[in-house]
């Protein structure tokens, strides 16, 4: 088999006398939906986050294309091809759907910003913007400025965000959450889109989209990973079910 | 045309028109306070940068302000004194020049900028206000204990600087550099503000993880700002020396920042000719008020308290309504 994208070596990562993190290994294969679950103050925020690079992890590495990318920045693990969303769907509020978008293409080009050609009438970012915009449905909602939208809707953007990215990994941090049903039956269509862009590491509490969707599946609780496998094999797991019903979600 | 380009292009004719109708009717004073908006709303413009589109509220840009002013005062003084500013290890004559005395202030401050930023943008909220505060007062204090340039009395230069073509000293005559560089400093924001950059400031300001997880480090964004803002703060601290003939550490002092500030906050945040309108209406006040009673400020607090419970977007932004990031 291949190399992994993106794979974690033994992770760890306390918070004073709290151990969030206790040597988290797992990886991430092209093409695959690969499940993070586990109930809430498992770690699986903590984990993304220094996936991410916004936290810096105690010991243990983090691979991404063959690089180690433990001590790298944020915004360079980004421009490497590491696209996220947030728990809490981050967008500029103030920016229309479009602005969000052209913000998006913009980030990617190479070097420091132009200080002088127009942005919004520069059609190499519009054209890419407007067709984002129209693949996730939102072309009639392109004007409108992002704190005006629908909960589900603003979730639709920073998912095109992320697809105007043009990644090589996403990390989705509960893409479902507050969006309601008819919301994530749309959601779960879309992200089982997203893997023929590229492989997806997937953290939600949906199981119902969770089993649908993923290819693999990795439950973390208290910090540490207590079984790793395929749905099905998750489904049947002794510790997994244990672990839900004796200290799910409080 | 929206609301808010008819708003700026009332502003501008009204900052253009009165000084010529004052000028015929013989009314030197009157050309005089529009100068003094004309360079104080430039002075905004820069901290807008900053503040309006970067969120970056520098308590310090009197910094910047006055480095300008001393790039003029010390140039100037040498030019008038005939003495060489530095022997080693070439000549350097003073200069009465103003496009050398302006150049010269806009990159003082922008050096100065470089360092106070690269230092102060590693925090965030109150402490970089108080941390470009700090400098500000740094700044202050070196000019106090300068005795070469005038030490706390400051600086007086006796002839206006000189414009190749032009005489200076006639207050129509100067009030026409100073509202052009307003007018070209206005259409490159204009620029700046509608650019890819643009957009990533702002950005930058609303939501700087999001910025940070599209792959462009925040930082670099930031400093770019500050540097360009103190740049232009800096070019009309060059300008209101040369208005007033005369450099003191006082364009350094912490009061001078509040005032930029304010001037920032009455005009509207964020908004292309908000610091014009703000440096208008202050200079209004001062003078209205001021013949009144020696503490016109107080009604200049209570004005701003008002535009601050009542009216967040200043003055242009009850006239008009939400901007766009590309406006």
């Amino acid at each position: 088999m291949d190399d992994p994208l993106l794979s974690v070596h033994d992770l760890s990562r306390s918070f004073g006398a709290f151990l969030a993190c206790d040597r988290v290994s797992l990886d991430l294969r092209a093409g695959e939906i690969h499940a993070l679950i586990g109930p809430n103050g498992a770690g699986k925020s903590t984990l993304i986050k220094q996936i991410a690079g916004e936290l810096a992890p105690d010991s243990g590495s983090i691979r991404f294309l063959g690089r180690d990318v433990t001590r790298l920045g944020t915004a360079r693990r980004a421009r490497m091809g590491l696209a996220r969303t947030f728990q809490v769907s981050s967008v500029v509020p103030e920016f229309t759907v479009r602005e969000n978008l052209v913000l998006a293409l913009a980030s990617g080009q190479a070097g420091f910003p132009g200080v002088w050609s127009r942005a919004m009438t520069d059609s190499a970012l519009t054209d890419g913007a407007d067709a984002v915009v129209a693949r996730l449905g939102l072309a009639h909602r392109s004007g409108i400025v992002a704190s005006e939208l629908a909960h589900a809707e603003r979730r639709k953007v920073e998912i095109a965000m992320v697809l105007a990215q043009r990644p090589k990994a996403f990390l989705l941090d509960e893409p479902m959450a507050g969006i309601g049903t008819e919301g994530s039956a749309e959601m779960t269509d879309l992200l089982a889109d997203l893997r023929h862009e590229a492989p997806v590491l997937l953290v939600e509490h949906d199981m119902d989209a969770v089993f649908r969707l993923a290819d693999r599946i990795t439950v973390l609780v208290s910090g540490r990973v207590i079984a790793s496998d395929t749905p099905e094999r998750i489904r049947a797991n002794a510790d997994v079910r244990r672990a839900y019903l004796g200290d799910g979600p409080h | 045309m929206n609301r808010e380009t008819l708003a700026n292009t009332v502003i501008l004719a009204a900052l253009a028109g009165i000084p010529v109708l004052a000028h015929l009717g013989g009314e030197p004073f009157v050309i005089t306070l529009a100068t003094r908006i004309a360079i104080l709303g430039l002075a905004g413009v820069g901290l807008n940068l900053a503040l309006g589109h970067g969120g970056l509220v520098s308590f310090g840009h009197a910094a910047f302000f006055g480095v300008g002013g001393y790039a003029m005062g010390v140039l100037a003084s040498h030019a008038q004194a005939w003495t060489p500013l530095a022997t080693w290890p070439v000549e350097i004559p003073g200069t009465n020049l103003m496009p050398v005395i302006w150049l010269t202030a806009i990159l003082a401050a922008g050096l100065l900028s470089l360092v106070i930023a690269a230092l102060s943008l590693r925090t965030r909220g109150v402490y970089f206000i108080m941390i470009t505060l700090a400098f500000a007062q740094m700044a202050y204090y070196f000019a106090i204990s300068w005795p070469a340039y005038g030490g706390e009395d400051g600086l007086s230069i006796y002839v206006r600087n000189r414009f190749p073509g032009l005489n200076t000293l006639d207050p129509i005559q100067f009030f026409a550099v100073c509202f052009t560089l307003l007018c070209l400093t206005l259409a490159l924001m204009s620029r700046i503000t509608g650019s890819r950059f643009g957009l990533l400031l702002q950005a930058t300001r609303q939501n700087p993880a999001r910025v940070e997880a599209l792959g462009v480090q925040t930082y670099r964004i930031r400093l770019f700002a500050f540097v360009l803002s103190a740049m232009v703060t800096g070019l009309a601290g060059a300008l209101y020396a040369d208005l007033n003939r005369f450099v003191s550490p006082s364009m350094m002092s912490w009061q001078m920042s509040g005032e930029l500030i304010v001037i920032v906050i009455l005009g509207g945040v964020g908004r292309a000719l908000g610091p014009v309108a703000g440096a208008g209406l202050y200079v209004l006040l001062e003078n209205q008020l001021g013949g009144i009673s020696d503490h016109w400020q107080i009604f200049l607090g209570a004005v701003l308290l008002w535009v601050v419970l009542f009216a967040r977007g200043g003055v242009l932004g009850m006239l008009c309504d939400r901007r766009s990031a590309d406006g």
